[in-house]
């Protein structure tokens, strides 16, 4: 059995789990939808007090969190494997098993489960993207519809990669570190507002540190057909989203580093 | 005094068990401490191009983020796990043998679980952005001590009705998680409401003016919008009393209905576990 057919196994076992119990399932959905967008309750109001900010209105915001949502959304519900793995896979010495089989540790983690619950987030941020394109002008021609799918491509790749450096860290400190929220769900924090309003530094530490702006400010600047405010040539905005795959690439080979250096914690 | 005992006990215990974390609270401190600046660095934004149309001035919703950041963990986000665990398998059982008020042997419980989450967090906090931010040149985006000596000694009040208050609706959330077996269902619910309605998210006055009046008087404010606004003297005088009756008044209503609520789960209640 190839890879690919692997994985689709691993996917197609984690659903049937799932709809064992369909209502806890539409149950959890729904929590996470309400929980997740009480978020763009407070860019409206925001928006609403003090008028356009950067040049933005709400509707134009609200493309911006719509995306980055629904990307993060992608790569919450794919990387569950990688999340919990220093919890379920390094401090309980599971790893070990996992190693065992003739098959990549990390396609294993891939598909150790796909949380459908996740989907919530997704769930809200598309109605968003429908009633924000009702308050903007967006076209969706075939050109911007190839920019908001490679985009989001990019924004899941950057995501999961984040996700991949967490697990990687836990070979150094065993148990998965809370800290790496700060770069999923605070990544996600700050990306759903538009770069442009932010200081300086901050806006540095998005574009070059954690592309964040590459996969949601730049190609979302090429579907709203705007120049850049801050200079970014026009050329280069649907480019942009390939940074989330190098982000990825670089992880992995962390996450190699990583391997190379496990000692089981079983016993 | 002698009363009293058993319930200081309840709290001492649960608050020393929830002081052994020590690294995930470390680590939780570190993300708040990063949520708070993202969040402040928004605030700066929009204060930036039209800081009129702001309810309270930047300095105070600098602060605002800090003490919220600081006390989230008195926020009854989501109903106490020990007790939806006890109903699950029937450890229910020793709390209805205990010769003890059973909803103040919960709520003491709950105030335990609350604080000990809390203060650790709050002392980093000060320290982090009260003391260091201004140290190292960034005291624009420092929390501010109180407005005044009157804000301080009012939010004294403030923060122990708001404490009191977060424990009441806690133990509403326990209560129904008692009696349906379900703590997923209640949270998913109590998590947005909480959240939006207490001014965690935003503070109240930021919403569109037409909900103030009924923003104001809801039970919620009371957590942390209402001793927060005490705090740098948004509300001072006839008005910081009025904020402290309604947190009083609504923590007596939400104790007597919870009160209430206790007593017929308490009486249907079916043993669980073997």
């Amino acid at each position: 059995m190839n890879a690919l057919a692997l994985y689709g196994r691993y996917v197609a076992t984690s659903l049937r789990a799932q709809a064992q119990y369909p209502t806890a399932t539409l149950m959890l959905t729904a929590g996470h939808c309400a929980a997740t967008a009480i978020e763009i309750l407070c860019v409206f109001a925001l928006f609403h007090r003090f008028g356009s900010v950067g040049g933005w209105t709400f509707g134009e915001a609200a493309v911006f969190y719509a995306l980055v949502n629904i990307m993060f959304s992608l790569a919450d519900m794919l990387s569950r494997g990688f999340e919990v793995f220093g919890t379920d896979f390094v401090r309980t010495g599971a790893f070990d098993r996992v190693l065992l089989r003739p098959r990549a540790a990390a396609l294993q983690l891939a598909g150790y489960e796909v949380r459908l619950s996740r989907l919530g987030r997704l769930l809200q941020a598309a109605v968003v993207l429908v009633f924000a394109t009702s308050l903007v002008p967006i076209a969706w021609d075939a050109s911007t519809i190839a920019i908001a799918v490679w985009a989001v491509a990019g924004g899941v790749a950057l995501f999961m990669g984040i996700l991949v450096l967490q697990a990687t860290l836990a070979f150094w400190t065993v148990d998965s570190l809370e800290i790496m929220n700060v770069l999923t769900y605070g990544g996600v924090q700050a990306a759903q507002y538009p770069l442009n309003i932010y200081a300086a530094w901050f806006r540095q530490v998005l574009t070059f540190g954690l592309p964040l702006a590459c996969v949601a400010y730049y190609p979302v600047l090429a579907i709203l057909k705007r120049p850049d405010p801050l200079g970014a040539p026009d050329w280069l905005l649907p480019l942009a989203p390939i940074a989330g795959f190098a982000f990825l690439a670089l992880s992995f080979v962390a996450w190699r580093a990583g391997m190379a250096r496990y000692t089981s914690t079983g016993s | 005094m002698a009363a009293a005992r058993p319930y200081l006990a309840a709290f001492r215990a649960r608050c020393q068990l929830m002081l052994q974390y020590r690294a995930a609270a470390l680590a939780g401190f570190a993300t708040q401490l990063w949520w708070g600046a993202i969040r402040i660095l928004v605030f700066a934004a929009f204060y930036g191009v039209n800081a009129a149309a702001a309810p309270i001035s930047l300095a105070d919703a600098v602060t605002y983020v800090w003490l919220g950041q600081a006390l989230l963990a008195l926020q009854p986000w989501i109903a106490d796990p020990e007790i939806g665990l006890a109903v699950r398998t029937g450890g229910v059982g020793y709390d209805r043998l205990r010769p003890l008020d059973a909803y103040g042997y919960w709520y003491a419980r709950s105030v335990g679980w609350m604080l000990a989450r809390a203060l650790p967090r709050a002392v980093l906090m000060v320290l982090a952005a009260g003391i260091v931010l201004p140290l190292v040149g960034l005291g624009d985006w420092a929390w501010r001590p109180p407005s005044g000596v009157t804000a301080a000694l009012l939010f004294v009040p403030a923060f122990a009705l708001m404490t009191m208050l977060g424990a009441a609706v806690l133990m509403l959330a326990n209560i129904i998680v008692a009696a349906s077996l379900n703590e997923r269902g209640v949270n998913a619910v109590l998590t947005p409401l909480v959240i939006v309605f207490s001014g965690s998210l935003l503070p109240l006055d930021f919403y569109p003016d037409a909900l103030r009046p009924f923003l104001h008087v809801q039970p919620l404010a009371g957590l942390v919008d209402i001793p927060f606004r005490i705090y740098f003297a948004d509300l001072k005088g006839a008005a910081a009393l009025q904020g402290l009756a309604l947190q009083a008044g609504w923590t007596v209503v939400l104790i007597g209905l919870g009160r209430l609520a206790m007593e017929r789960m308490m009486r249907r209640l079916e043993m669980q576990g073997g």
